[in-house]
């Protein structure tokens, strides 16, 4: 029986520890500044420029502060998000890191993770665009600096747009669910997306209740927590007639993002004809695939018939870089480092991401890039991606829900209800 | 050379001590020797044990310290209505079945053919043991691979002749999917274990048996087989306890998808701790599956592996 004991004792550790964290402690420096110090930055730019970019920066300032050591953790959009949360939870966070503002930087905020870095940043701060910066203010103060900003749109494969025999890319809801048929009909996958991760599935919810609800709805909705308005409804039920057209690339429940075979590797090869991306598209398109070079195009989401929302007004969100609370000085140089203007213009330049100082836009020299950053810069509003705006639980039954709706197991009602639910219960 | 007369002066040796006093030294030692592992097995096992019951009765994000928001049995009652939890124990009803009817079988049956004197069998049973020395990520990333339904090695050899498949990308076959590359991994760990039940048997019982006249399916039925008993009981044990808690291979296949229909509890409890913040949901998950486990490892103790516990007691009683 003794033995048996221990079986069981082996079998409740696994249950217990079951998914436990592999969190590294963060370095936790020292205030004096001349002492030497190790610098643990965390980011999420996988693919290149910004890859190789931002380890080129990381030297840099090392050499600029020879007591500094920098130590870069690159990972995956979902794995980063993960592990970011299970180092925090511990009570801890990396002394640098990327953030996307909102709801979940608010989070790690309350729970005492992230340094106010108004006074630090006091005198640079009037160089910033106000759309840039507005993800990482609360109540007038400041807790990151933004590297880049960007919206999410439709990329498209010119060629097979003509050989579908589509002139111009589509203006409203209705003309664009038209050239899905036509597309099909041309013998071409309309649209590529990332299945088995839930996030770029949520952009087409989130763009359809933005265009028919309204921007000052889906706002409202984060504070009221009630999603059950009729315009939520119709945007699920505007979504499931463009699902039941069958318009994504064969086996897209089971595709992720950016692997060999996945959405963006879809669109690169062109064996789909368009994605619903943020600005980073075009260099995650390159990096997994042929790339698609001057044949990739972008329009904005179209406008639905009758419905409150305008064209000009984007959805999507940048990157900044937060401090961790108890980061030493040379994190917050570090930021300002890393968006001063010299430095940040190359970025740009390099078409690694979008401005986000004022005057920074003649950096811009892809063309398809020039289109984002002027649609944004004229934009009428602005809505951070909603798993980032909202508090993380609401945020993910966003995406959950939405990728359900899109794999046919929940309704458009059943999705509003369900992210109310949550919602309220936060 | 004295000391191959070593056995008779033995008793001499320990004869000065008092017995009592020996037994003492004899209980410090044994403290001793125990305390490291002791420690660690609080340290790792009961306390994790006890921080995840405890935080499971409370509304809780994770962060800052110890949760205050006390909520009962709240975060059980919601679990249990949950269509997603309903769905992990499915699966892990599903997985379990097809694990003994199917994945069982076929270790048994291949151990029983490598235990024949066949041409070649060493490099049979290294090839198929490889799979499970593989870790399981390096196995989910191979099989994301190969079962793609796109470019997958899988559907342009099965397409040939029209059996291609969306695999894990159709909630219809995922689950079977999975099942497939379950199979692929472990069925080598089942039939080694299989293979050394069957060379415990005593070859005199089998030949016995054949001198009687029995035919080689009759041996196996009434003579292999129920000798094998211990053995098929432990790997039945060790299979359940591993898809109840099964995660990696889950999350790096599917995370649990298309739509939450290949998803097992170990994927609802990270996707609620970690992506969700709801660290005192996700606590109540863990409990629940430590529940399982334990459940089942007593009642399948009690009413299972007795015979087979209490075999193996009286044996060393009789060595003794």
């Amino acid at each position: 029986m003794r033995r048996s004991l221990v079986l069981i004792a082996t079998a409740v550790l696994l249950a217990g520890c079951g998914g436990g964290g592999t969190a590294e402690p963060a370095q936790s420096g020292q205030p004096a500044s001349p002492a030497k110090v190790t610098l643990e930055w965390w980011h999420l730019s996988t693919a290149d420029p910004l890859k190789t970019i931002w380890a080129t920066r990381a030297k840099e300032f090392e050499a600029a502060h020879p007591n500094v050591t920098m130590k870069l953790t690159v990972l995956e959009n979902d794995a980063y998000k993960a592990k970011l949360t299970t180092l925090t939870q511990s009570g801890k966070a990396p002394d640098l890191f990327a953030t996307w503002g909102g709801g979940v930087l608010k989070q790690e905020l309350d729970a005492g993770l992230v340094k106010d870095i108004s006074d630090d940043v006091a005198p640079v701060l009037g160089d910033f665009t106000k759309a840039a910066l507005a993800a990482y203010q609360f109540d007038g103060k400041t807790f990151a600096l933004p590297t880049d900003i960007g919206m999410v749109g439709f990329w498209y494969n010119k060629r097979l747009f003509t050989k579908a025999g589509i002139t111009a890319p589509p203006a409203t809801w209705a003309e664009f669910l038209e050239d899905v048929k036509k597309l099909k009909a041309s013998g071409t996958t309309p649209i590529a997306l990332a299945g088995k991760e839930k996030w770029p599935g949520h952009y087409y919810w989130a763009y359809l209740a933005m265009r028919i609800g309204g921007l000052p709805a889906l706002q409202q909705a984060g504070v009221d927590h009630d999603f059950t308005k009729p315009d939520f409804v119709t945007a699920g039920q505007q979504l499931k007639a463009l699902v039941d057209l069958q318009p994504f690339q064969k086996g897209f429940l089971g595709a992720a993002y950016s692997t060999p075979d996945g959405q963006a590797a879809t669109m690169s090869n062109g064996k789909a004809a368009m994605e619903l991306m943020g600005q980073w598209a075009p260099n995650v398109q390159a990096s997994s695939g042929k790339g698609l070079g001057d044949d990739l195009g972008f329009f904005p989401f179209p406008t639905v018939d009758g419905g409150k929302g305008a064209i000009t007004e984007a959805f999507g969100g940048g990157g900044g870089i937060a401090v961790g609370a108890d980061a030493p000085p040379e994190a917050v140089e570090f930021v300002k480092f890393m968006t001063e203007k010299g430095n940040h213009a190359k970025v740009v330049e390099s078409g690694g991401v979008l401005p986000v100082l004022k005057g920074e836009e003649s950096a811009v020299k892809d063309a398809n890039l020039k289109v984002v950053a002027q649609s944004l810069a004229s934009a009428t509003g602005f809505q951070l991606y909603l798993d980032q705006a909202y508090p993380p639980a609401v945020g993910q039954e966003v995406n959950d829900s939405v990728a359900q709706l899109i794999g046919g197991t929940k309704t458009p009602q059943q999705v509003v209800d369900a992210i109310t639910e949550v919602a309220k219960s936060e | 050379m004295t000391t191959l007369t070593r056995g008779p002066q033995a008793p001499a040796l320990a004869a000065p001590v008092s017995p009592s006093r020996g037994r003492r030294r004899g209980w410090v030692t044994i403290g001793l020797f125990l305390l490291p592992a002791l420690v660690l097995f609080l340290l790792l096992v009961v306390a994790p044990i006890l921080i995840a019951l405890y935080a499971s009765v409370f509304k809780w994000n994770g962060f800052g310290g110890l949760p205050k928001n006390f909520i009962g049995l709240d975060n059980f009652t919601r679990l249990f209505g949950t269509e997603v939890f309903r769905d992990d124990v499915w699966h892990l009803v599903v997985l379990v079945v097809l694990s003994v009817v199917v994945q069982l079988p076929i270790s048994l049956g291949i151990a029983m053919l490598l235990n024949q004197r066949i041409r070649g069998r060493t490099v049979y049973r290294l090839v198929f043991f490889a799979p499970y020395v593989l870790s399981e990520v390096i196995t989910g990333v191979l099989f994301s691979l190969i079962l793609s339904p796109g470019a997958g090695v899988a559907n342009r050899i099965l397409g040939v002749v029209g059996l291609n498949s969306d695999w894990l990308a159709d909630p219809d076959t995922v689950m079977l999917s999975l099942f497939l590359v379950m199979t692929w991994k472990y069925f080598g760990f089942h039939m080694m274990i299989y293979l050394a039940g069957r060379q415990n048997i005593p070859d005199e019982l089998i030949e016995a048996a054949q001198i009687d006249g029995g035919t080689p399916r009759q041996v196996f039925w009434h003579v292999t087989l129920p000798l094998l008993g211990p053995t098929i009981r432990i790997s039945v044990f060790l299979s359940v306890i591993y898809t109840i808690q099964l995660f990696d291979l889950v999350w790096i296949l599917t995370q649990g998808g298309p739509s939450h229909s290949s998803e097992t509890m170990a994927v609802t409890m990270l996707e609620f701790g970690f992506k969700r913040s709801q660290a005192g949901y996700a606590s109540a998950i863990s409990v629940v599956m430590f529940a399982l486990s334990l459940v089942f490892a007593l009642a399948y103790q009690r009413f299972v592996m007795r015979r087979d516990l209490e075999g193996a007691t009286t044996r060393m009683g009789d060595h003794r």
